[in-house]
């Protein structure tokens, strides 16, 4: 394997112009020095782009709400509080430190603090959660409730894909081989809740992990957004559940359509750290309580 | 590549493999075994050592990112000869059976105890949770660690940030 | 509590800092893979990907560069190609059969790591493929069979008269010792055509034998030295005569030193296991639970050979019928072969399977019967002249009631089972606490010690004594524990104490360091001997300073003629070793008079004392999701005497959260015979997040022919968590889940 450590966007983006085959980015190698060591499935790769340093990718910083996406011809999303942008090597513990996220977007700091232990969240980042894209990562069911977008940069220049658009298929992203993830843009709006269930109390894989956002204004749901991790091969975004809750009164109806809505949504399976049966009925269960946290 | 970096406060040089994981820098290039490999993927602790301020665990760290870092091992910890008050507390305190998960135990209590955070049940348990150890049971550990945070904390050796987000922060 | 007549004026009683602490905490101590080795070259394994089958050719890629990688074939085998143990049926290196997946076909050796990857993949072994058999219920070949009966002639009778038949079939699965350094040894070819061995490992002399006979050689040609050594739990008990074996033959072919050092999915696909166990209760029980009778059917698996097996299956039958007084019983209890990995030495070997099974029928007893479990078990608890079901009448040191007692008083039992079992507020968590009883016979089983013909003993130095003894150190505290026995023994500050390494060619064999028999029977002997040199030294020293023999003693490293002090222990010790040269005592372990065990009919004293533990625990249970989390431990255990207390809560602490990890979290898959988990990410121990504060609490009903009373202690731990966390369970929910793990699924099954 050949390693390239660059030190700057445009250096990054020399090597992806070439578009060597096998190309692999390393971040702050939780999931890639795993798998390199692991010996698994590494007769791919042939090229490590080690953005480790990318000072680019840094940095959380709150948008105003009079901000646009980055693309005068991409609809701005509904922005209220304004819009949180989080650098692609935001770390699990930067997060969790963040007086912005901690207050604008507390369920993701909260979430990262049950990713891994301490010492994978000083290494692991959002961009390598979210471009590994494995459906049990852990901030992407959020991410995708919360409506967030990814900021995509390359040689050819810059796009954005929205959080339900980008997981394509089983750890398939819509990324080009020769864009790297730049960005992760959260719109602050209403209220994100989560719960993960995991398989220990720490170091643990989800089973299923429920997220739902809201605003609630007087006594109805709008905004309402469901995403799911570990009960389909892709982060899931659960529209049937969203439609039985949207605009509605949180009412035991409502919440009976909604867990069905669900069930619909989602398929999950038998593996070692579960069995379909239980995701399926402790996804439902999440999803009630959530729902019902998020009742004014 | 030439790697140059500080580790436990020298100045070091090797010529490794871009992609060598800093467990094995350490152990095989620069003689430094106290870190050891459990699982090579980051699950047990046992190689932890702090990059940077850092908490890490060196079988996911490739060299090609330690260039100019500063690493401490557990053989950093304390002077030749001397034990820290957290060593000193595991050893006194019966934190160490085997010893295996020992040193990463240690790079990690000593984050924690030059944190000064409240050294509470839940705050240890939760600082340790990727260190894992199959002999104790974990109670004398965060005992040691609880009786280590409560004294003098000693010379400063790791300077890692502050620990995870206190309880009750969030919704 | 009673007292003995010796008296511990010194170190045993107290936690002296363990002696290897300073090396463990600093990073010095050198572990297996920190060690290098001139010229070394690594070892890897080529192992079967199927369960069953018939080699029909191995073949070298003739377009690999094969310079430099050696490469050996049972054909190598100098001796015989077996792993000896009990039955001579495991090979080497499999010839022609394949009974197991990752069974050991060829081993290559080469000096460079990658290389050797690469190599290994350049192996190609034809197998014709056979159908294994997976399911112990259906296996036809059989390791070991055993069948207890007490007064079974009144069983007919009892269960005619029960008030109540209670019956329950309890399954448990696979375990993984997961000590935190995986397997590794390392070969050196000697210049006399012998070999010596490094490794990390329990039974130096297990191997020591293995190897005499795989490579035809002298036991003088063999040396096995055991390294500091990461965890063993009874993983390293037989397994690395294997692994021994196969660095032993590479570096015989190559004339090099190898090393061959597990990573963790090798360790955990192709090491030895816990027994799956299925135990099936029939139980004749009164109205007030008096126990009247029981049939109890185990079956076991012993995966491929069989190892351990008969000795796992006749410790699980000998503690099947619990801690309990059983009028009559049948016990039976077979270990049967499948196409697994084989099975083999875990920490309790053979008891948490069954004491989970009768503590888990127990609660079923008294659910069924409306009986509170904490009465049941009082009112049945064997007590001092009670028969167990072989016949043994327990004459001392029998302390089932006082552990309970303890451990009802630490946990606040009374209060919480009444207020846990109350209507909750409606929110989705319950709490509940259960408890359990354990008894687990120390040292080995039946003629075990007889044959072993332990011994061990001390040696005089300038300032103290060595000790001498093949014990193993493996983190329970062995180096200290010694130390402390013969410091006292010999009348000196511990300190001046050194124990030796554990090597094959300088010190006497005192038995596997395994059966709860460290302290017990080697500590024991080596108190002995370390009273005798201090006898032979004060008869010495009277001669030297004119006083009568009966008078002189050491104590505190002075020798002293009743008030009069005569000389420090170092002078008197150099005196002794000008004039007269070394001098050293090794004893051999009896057993105490009147022990007798039939190992025919299986009737008699299977062990010559109990340990008993009592524990408590108490869970949350979150009902939306049957997550189940354990808030709190109280485990006392009854070990005679504590040498070393710090140690001995330490053993009770760490017992207590592998036990949890048995009970909820750990549970290893196979597909095709094929472990599917071999992984720290995906085979699941307890974090310290996971694991709950413990409180162990250590009672002390002194054993009379322990040293200063003690008893065993390292697995006792491990067998009451499991069943007690069943019961908590039980209390929270309502469900009774005869199974371990106790997962979340599970849970959910049983409560909809």
């Amino acid at each position: 394997m050949n390693v390239t450590s660059v030190r700057s966007l445009a250096e990054a983006y020399g090597v992806l112009a070439r578009k060597p085959p096998g190309l692999r980015v390393l971040a702050g190698g939780t999931d890639l020095m795993v798998q390199i060591n692991a010996r698994v499935g590494i007769e791919g790769i042939r090229h490590v782009l080690d953005i480790w340093r990318l000072g680019e990718l840094r940095g959380i910083t709150l948008a105003s709400a009079s901000g646009s996406g980055p693309s005068p011809a991409e609809p701005a999303p509904p922005l209220r509080d304004g819009m949180l942008r989080l650098g692609a090597l935001t770390t699990y513990s930067e997060l969790m430190r963040s007086p912005l996220v901690r207050e604008k977007l507390p369920a993701l700091a909260l979430v990262s603090r049950e990713v891994g232990a301490w010492a994978i969240q000083n290494r692991g980042t959002i961009g390598g959660n979210v471009c590994n894209a494995s459906p049990a990562g852990d901030t992407l069911p959020l991410l995708i409730a919360a409506d967030a977008r990814f900021v995509l940069g390359g040689p050819r220049g810059e796009r954005t894909v929205a959080a339900d658009a980008f997981f394509v298929g089983y750890r398939k992203t819509a990324m080009d081989a020769d864009e790297l993830l730049l960005r992760v843009d959260v719109p602050v709006l209403g209220r994100l809740v989560y719960r993960k269930v995991g398989t220990r109390r720490a170091q643990s894989i989800s089973k299923t992990l429920i997220a739902v956002r809201a605003r609630a204004r007087e006594g109805l749901l709008f905004d309402v957004r469901v995403g799911a991790g570990c009960v389909a091969p892709v982060p899931l975004r659960c529209r049937t559940a969203e439609a039985a809750l949207e605009g509605k009164a949180l009412d035991e109806a409502a919440l009976a359509a909604a867990r069905a809505g669900l069930d619909a949504d989602i398929v999950p399976i038998d593996d070692v750290r579960s069995t379909a049966v239980y995701r399926r009925r402790v996804s439902g269960i999440v999803l009630e309580r959530l729902v019902r946290s998020l009742s004014p | 590549m030439k790697l140059a970096l500080t580790v436990n406060g020298q100045a070091r040089g090797v010529d490794v493999p871009p992609l060598k994981r800093l467990l094995d820098v350490l152990r095989e290039d620069l003689g430094l075994t106290g870190a050891k490999e459990g699982c090579g993927e980051g699950e047990c602790g046992a190689c932890s050592v702090v990059v940077d301020g850092q908490l890490v665990n060196s079988c996911l760290v490739p060299a090609c990112q330690v260039e100019g870092s500063s690493v401490l091992t557990v053989e950093g910890i304390a002077p030749a000869g001397k034990l820290s008050p957290v060593q000193r507390a595991f050893v006194e305190r019966g934190g160490a059976q085997c010893g295996i998960c020992t040193p990463g135990m240690i790079v990690a209590a000593q984050c924690f105890v030059e944190a000064r955070a409240a050294a509470t049940d839940a705050a240890v348990r939760e600082a340790l949770a990727g260190n894992l150890c199959r002999c104790t049971g974990y109670q004398k550990i965060i005992e040691s660690v609880q009786i280590a945070a409560a004294g003098d904390p000693g010379d400063a050796v790791a300077r890692c940030g502050p620990v995870q987000m206190p309880p009750g922060a969030g919704p | 509590m009673k007292h003995l007549d010796e008296d511990s004026q010194g170190a045993v009683g107290r936690s002296p800092p363990r002696r290897d602490g300073a090396a463990k905490v600093t990073g010095r101590a050198k572990y297996l893979d920190d060690l290098t080795f001139p010229g070394q070259l690594w070892g890897r394994t080529v192992r079967s990907t199927v369960a069953r089958g018939r080699i029909k050719s191995i073949e070298f890629d003739p377009a690999f560069d094969w310079t430099g990688i050696v490469r050996v074939t049972a054909a190598d085998i100098p001796g015989e190609n077996v792993v000896a143990l009990i039955v001579d049926d495991q090979p080497c290196l499999a010839a022609g059969e394949i009974r197991h997946a990752e069974e050991p076909i060829a081993l290559l050796a080469g000096d460079d790591r990658e290389r050797l990857e690469e190599a290994l993949r350049h192996v190609r072994v034809e197998v014709e493929a056979l159908d294994p058999v997976l399911d112990p219920l259906a296996s036809q070949k059989e390791f070991k069979k055993y069948r207890i009966e007490h007064h079974a002639e009144a069983l007919p009778e009892a269960f005619a008269k029960a008030y109540r038949i209670v019956e329950g079939t309890y399954r448990v699965r696979h375990q993984e010792q997961m000590y935190i350094e995986p397997n590794a040894v390392a070969a050196l070819p000697r210049p006399d055509g012998g070999v010596t061995i490094h490794g990390s490992l329990q039974c130096p002399f297990y191997v020591h034998r293995a190897l005499q006979r795989l490579l035809k050689l002298d036991e003088s040609q063999i040396a096995v030295i055991q390294t500091v050594t990461g965890g063993g739990f009874g993983g390293k008990e037989d397994y690395p005569s294997v692994i021994a074996g196969h660095a032993a033959l590479l570096a015989r072919k190559s004339g090099r030193p190898v090393k061959m050092v597990y990573k963790r999915d090798e360790d955990v696909a192709a090491t030895t296991k816990r027994h799956p166990a299925v135990v099936k209760h029939r139980t004749a029980v009164a109205e007030d639970g008096t126990l009247l009778g029981c049939e109890i059917d185990i079956v076991m698996d012993g995966g491929a050979y069989c190892t351990l097996s008969p000795v796992v299956a006749s410790r699980g039958v000998l503690h099947a019928g619990g801690p309990y007084r059983w009028p009559a019983a049948r016990i039976d209890c077979r270990v049967v072969a499948t196409n697994t990995p084989p099975n083999g030495a875990f920490r309790g070997f053979g008891v948490p399977q069954t004491m989970f099974a009768i503590e888990a029928h127990m609660e079923r007893i008294a659910a069924e019967l409306r009986l509170d479990p904490l009465e049941l078990r009082r009112r049945n608890a064997l007590d001092l002249g009670d028969v167990t079901p072989t016949g043994q009448e327990l004459n001392w040191s029998v302390a089932a009631h006082e552990v309970l007692d303890a451990a009802v008083a630490r946990s606040d039992w009374h209060r919480k089972r009444e207020e846990y079992a109350r209507p909750g507020d409606g929110g989705s968590k319950r709490r509940g606490i259960g408890i359990s009883l354990a008894h687990h016979g120390a040292g080995f089983t039946g003629s075990g010690e007889v044959k072993l013909k332990a011994r061990a003993g001390v040696e005089l130095t300038e300032r103290g004594c060595r000790v001498l003894a093949i014990s193993t150190e493996i983190g329970q505290g062995t180096e200290t524990i010694f130390a402390q026995m013969a410091a006292d023994g010999l009348g000196v500050p511990v300190d001046a104490v050194e124990v030796g390494v554990p090597d094959t060619s300088r010190m006497p064999d005192s038995g596997p360091t395994v059966a709860s028999r460290t302290c017990m029977v080697v500590g024991g002997t080596i108190a002995s001997a370390a009273r005798a040199l201090q006898a032979a030294l004060a008869g010495y020293a009277a001669e030297r300073y004119a006083a009568k023999a009966q008078t002189v003693a050491c104590r505190g490293g002075i020798f002293t003629a009743g008030d009069r002090a005569l000389a420090p222990f170092e002078v008197v010790a150099r005196q002794y070793l000008d004039e007269r040269g070394p001098l050293r005592f090794i004893e051999q372990y009896t057993h105490p008079p009147g022990i007798e065990w039939n190992e025919e009919s299986y009737r008699g004293d299977a062990y010559p004392c109990y340990a008993w533990a009592a524990t408590v625990v108490e869970v949350e249970v979150d009902l939306d999701t049957c997550e189940v989390q354990v808030l709190r431990v109280t485990q006392a255990c009854d070990v005679g005497r504590a040498i070393h207390p710090v140690l001995a809560a330490g053993q009770i602490e760490g017992g207590t959260v592998q036990a949890l990890g048995y009970a909820l979290l750990e549970e290893q898959f196979y597909k095709d015979g094929r472990v599917v988990n071999t992984r720290l990410q995906n085979y699941l121990i307890p974090t310290s997040l996971d694991a709950p504060p413990i409180d162990a609490v250590l009672v002390e009903d002194p054993y009379p022919h322990g040293p200063y009373g003690a008893k065993g202690l390292g697995e006792l731990p491990m067998d009451g968590p499991a069943p007690a966390v069943l019961a908590a369970v039980l209390h929270a929910t309502g469900a009774l889940v005869p199974e371990l793990p106790i997962t979340p699924e599970r849970l959910m099954e049983r409560l909809r």
